[in-house]
């Protein structure tokens, strides 16, 4: 991608209108589309004096403006990606002020998921700092008549020794301006022993808002006149309103009115659910309002759908023959020899995101225009759902992203924008959408329940000679296309075409499954079900054999290599297989060192304690993960402790990696612990925590240690990859703890909590 | 009518007695650093002080607040900012941060009026706080940080 040429081929779509003068912030925070506004998007950096770049601007006052491209929703990308630019452009980073971009097609791909924000954009960043520095360079040689090679920078500073001066940043702007923004190969970036900001990290640029109050999320996003709305939804997916009744809601004190909301047409995709939306004063009144709603439902097809047939369905069709997805010599030919044979059902249900803050959005639609105001991950399908819900053009909705209270991939998926402002167009007000937690959990795109089956023949020594497995689950392109029932490559990568053992016979096959509720991406999505399998299986066979399981996952493992995929569908989550190889020597240094980390063999673990390991590539990051648990007579499960090494090649921002994996394994904890969706004739059972618990203070790990490989590798993702580990470590440390195999999640099933 | 104090100031509230504090701070006050997040007292993301004891304001009626004093995150910080939320800064606890208004105004609680926390007191107090970003770890140790700056 090249952001210099995005910036000017935009001036140019724009006919070369560029407003002056500072952009007056809306009155919310958030920019507001009017009639009169030419460029209603722009941002200060745009205004800044010298704007090299879409991501930044600086003033002759020395503020640097950098543009946060990229959601906020507590992995630190909205401060990390701008102090790339920062370190590249020598800038003192309390100078600098980060501002959020909207929605808008000039700055890339925003979709904040997958954790790739620093994998893809490293380069970008680095090159729009390099290229301000690289201007501020010239400028302040040519005022000075001395060659640019004799000028460097510091702090904010241009400055050449030989003659001992010094021009600020801020003084050179007017200047910089003037001259011809370099060409991408001209750039001269900073060689590692000068960065000042990469692989130190800073602390998030919005820390002291997030502990006064005074951060503003989706939830908090006020406009004048701004009306409330709570919508009932059809529990079952795909249903419709047979007939309702509104006169006891009406009633309710503060209630407005009633609004019926299409369904959506085909497949769900990120279109509203439809339902009946209460429209009132304040979120309490819509709430109240919405209980004494009386609709009768048509529930539609889906209503055949119960979570324990549906499972044993599963389970059945991995019992058969599957499409194969990768294959090595003839596990079939080893497996007919007889012998001993090792085999397994695994099993992960749907599960819930269940973000802090529930879903929420703020229309304001006017003039055939459309202001947004959404905690988003992805504010480009925003518009464009809303482009096509109300029918205008895409140019004409501005999505403004507030941060985001957890997102974890639900919030990718822009359903609850549309609904807002399909309901502002009918009310003709600013309408904010407020979903219960009920709602939250009962309308989620979920992560897929799977059902694994695996089998492997031993030969002497332990180790498979032969090994199959089978994954079976409702795919994610489902809510795009109803008739989808295989996983697609992007998702069957994640786990299961890529185990990494060095295996003479391996087959790895997928079944179809047929989806009847929405399926969407959960943080780290199939591996979560693949890694469990996969790593919990492996333990058993450690076990079987009477090894050492950390041992046995080396002997697996094999030697260092890089995976061949030859004749296989692997998109190596979208980056190149030069700069990013499936590297097994890197598997197993994160293993070794997890196992020298935790004291693995050192410590003594007494009755009812254990440990396990397991290790996984997510996300181009390999992790190696250690587990300690304690579990007393009643069957409580305490972690006393967790040691996780992660090798994510260069880690620009190690204290908010760390934080990632402390929270991956919290995150994992619930999981394994108490995730759990059902549903009984297609409408889901679960509806607030309660009944759908999440890993609470007592519940998570005490200690969670983590160890960054130093590696001068591309950067490779953080947000997701600590929580596959982490639940089959878990897993494997309830059964040195207890000796009960966790095969079907959650534990509770077990008897444990 | 119901006359309350809200972080210090004289308010009166003459709707509907049934409405949740929540509520009446974030969409009537406009306050809302008190975040809602689960609407039954499941979350503490609401969490404010009601007479200085911790309390989940989605599950408190504006009919029972009469002739109370509530503070909220905007008025914990009597002179900038409280020893708790100082401590947050140190540990660098939030992620996502949703929640952690709701954490802070539990731990301040907590720590008035204490001087020696164990782990086990911390777990007993803050387990009614849920933090889905998972940074427990952090708010156990800034908690301890703040109660050494207090003691």
């Amino acid at each position: 991608m090249n952001t210099i040429a995005n910036v000017s081929r935009r001036r140019f779509i724009a006919g070369g209108v560029i407003a002056t003068g500072a952009l007056v912030l809306g009155v919310h925070y958030y920019p507001r589309l009017s009639a009169s506004d030419q460029l209603p998007h722009d941002t200060n950096a745009d205004h800044a004096r010298l704007h090299p770049s879409v991501y930044l601007g600086i003033n002759p006052d020395g503020t640097v403006w950098i543009v946060a491209h990229r959601s906020e929703m507590g992995t630190t990308s909205r401060t990390t990606l701008p102090l790339v630019v920062a370190d590249e452009l020598d800038a003192d980073w309390k100078r600098v002020k980060i501002e959020q971009a909207i929605g808008d097609q000039r700055y890339g791909d925003q979709n904040t998921d997958g954790s790739h924000s620093i994998r893809s954009y490293y380069d970008a960043m680095r090159e729009a700092g390099a290229t301000a520095r690289f201007m501020l360079i010239q400028a302040a040689a040519k005022e000075w008549g001395v060659p640019a090679a004799e000028c460097e920078t510091d702090l904010h500073v241009v400055v050449h020794r030989s003659t001992n001066r010094k021009v600020a940043y801020g003084e050179l702007a007017r200047a910089a301006a003037k001259l011809p923004v370099p060409k991408r190969e001209d750039l001269k970036l900073k060689a590692k022993g000068s960065w000042r900001y990469i692989g130190k990290g800073e602390v998030s640029y919005d820390l002291a808002a997030l502990v006064t109050g005074k951060a503003v999320y989706g939830m908090d996003a006020r406009a004048d006149g701004m009306v409330y709305a709570s919508v009932e939804r059809p529990p079952v997916l795909g249903g419709k309103v047979k007939s309702y009744d509104h006169k006891a809601a009406l009633q309710v004190a503060g209630v407005r009115q009633i609004i019926p909301v299409d369904p959506f047409q085909g497949a769900p995709g990120f279109q509203p659910l439809g339902g009946i939306a209460v429209i009132a004063d304040n979120t309490w009144a819509a709430f109240q309002g919405r209980k004494k709603l009386n609709i009768s439902w048509d529930h539609g097809a889906n209503e055949s759908y119960n979570s324990e047939p549906y499972k044993n369905q599963l389970r059945e069709t991995s019992h058969n023959p599957c499409k194969v997805v990768r294959n090595v010599g003839d596990a079939d030919a080893v497996f007919a020899k007889g012998g001993k044979i090792h085999e397994a059902d695994y099993y992960v249900p749907l599960l819930a995101h269940a973000a802090m803050e529930p879903l929420v959005a703020l229309a304001e639609c006017k003039d055939g225009k459309a202001t947004l105001w959404a905690p988003t991950q992805n504010p480009q399908a925003a518009q464009d759902m809303v482009s096509k819900e109300l029918g205008i053009p895409k140019q004409d909705v501005i999505c403004n992203v507030t941060l985001l209270g957890g997102g974890f991939g639900r919030k990718s998926k822009p359903d609850y924008v549309a609904e807002a402002a399909v309901l502002s167009k009918k009310t003709g007000r600013p309408v904010k959408v407020v979903w219960t937690r009920e709602d939250d959990i009962k309308f989620d795109y979920y992560n897929a329940v799977a059902s694994m089956y695996l089998k492997a023949a031993v030969g002497p020594n332990g180790k498979p000679t032969a090994w199959l497995q089978r994954s079976v689950f409702p795919p994610i392109p489902s809510i795009f296309d109803v008739n989808a029932v295989y996983g697609d490559p992007g998702h069957l990568q994640q786990g299961w075409t890529d185990i990494p053992y060095d295996l003479p016979h391996l087959r790895v096959e997928n079944g179809p499954a047929k989806a009847h509720v929405r399926i969407g991406w959960l943080r780290s999505v199939a591996n979560i079900y693949h890694a469990f399998a996969v790593q919990c299986f492996t333990d058993e066979l450690a076990h079987a054999a009477g090894r050492d399981p950390v041992d046995y996952l080396l002997d697996l493992i094999g030697n260092p290599r890089t995976i061949d995929f030859t004749g296989v569908q692997y998109p190596n989550y979208g980056a190149s297989m030069n700069a990013y190889p499936w590297d097994t020597g890197r598997l197993r240094h994160v293993t070794e060192m997890v196992a020298e980390k935790s004291g693995w063999g050192k410590r003594k673990h007494g009755k009812g304690t254990g440990i396990g390991i397991a290790a996984h590539r997510s996300f181009l990051t390999y992790v190696a993960t250690v587990v300690e648990v304690e579990v007393n007579d009643q069957g409580e499960v305490r972690i006393p402790r967790v040691d996780t090494v992660l090798d994510a090649g260069l880690v620009v921002n190690p204290e908010a990696t760390r934080a990632q994996f402390e929270g991956a394994a919290v995150f994992g904890a619930s999981v394994v612990r108490s995730g759990e969706i059902t549903a009984t004739k297609g409408a889901i059972n679960q509806s607030n925590f309660q009944d759908y618990p999440v890993a609470r203070m007592n519940e998570a790990p005490q200690q969670t240690n983590v160890h960054i490989v130093e590696s001068d590798a591309p950067p490779a993702g953080v947000g997701e990859p600590g929580v596959p580990p982490f639940i089959a470590a878990f897993c494997n440390a309830i059964f040195a703890a207890t000796g009960k195999r966790v095969r079907d999640l959650p534990i509770s099933k077990l008897g444990l909590s | 009518m119901i006359e309350l104090k809200v972080n210090g100031a004289e308010q009166s509230f003459n709707g509907v007695p049934e409405m949740p504090l929540l509520w009446y701070l974030r969409d009537i006050l406009g306050l809302t650093g008190s975040k809602f997040g689960c609407g039954v007292g499941l979350c503490g993301a609401c969490t404010v002080h009601v007479n200085g004891e911790a309390t989940r304001s989605c599950v408190t009626l504006m009919r029972d607040t009469s002739g109370k004093e509530v503070t909220t995150i905007e008025g914990l910080g009597k002179n900038g900012l409280h020893p708790v939320q100082k401590a947050w800064m140190q540990v660098n606890v939030p992620q996502c941060g949703y929640c952690q208004v709701g954490q802070i105004m539990q731990a301040a609680a907590l720590l008035n009026g204490k001087k020696k926390l164990t782990d086990h007191d911390i777990d007993d107090a803050m387990s009614g706080n849920i933090c889905r970003c998972g940074t427990y770890q952090r708010i156990r140790a800034a908690i301890k940080a703040a109660a050494e700056t207090t003691a």
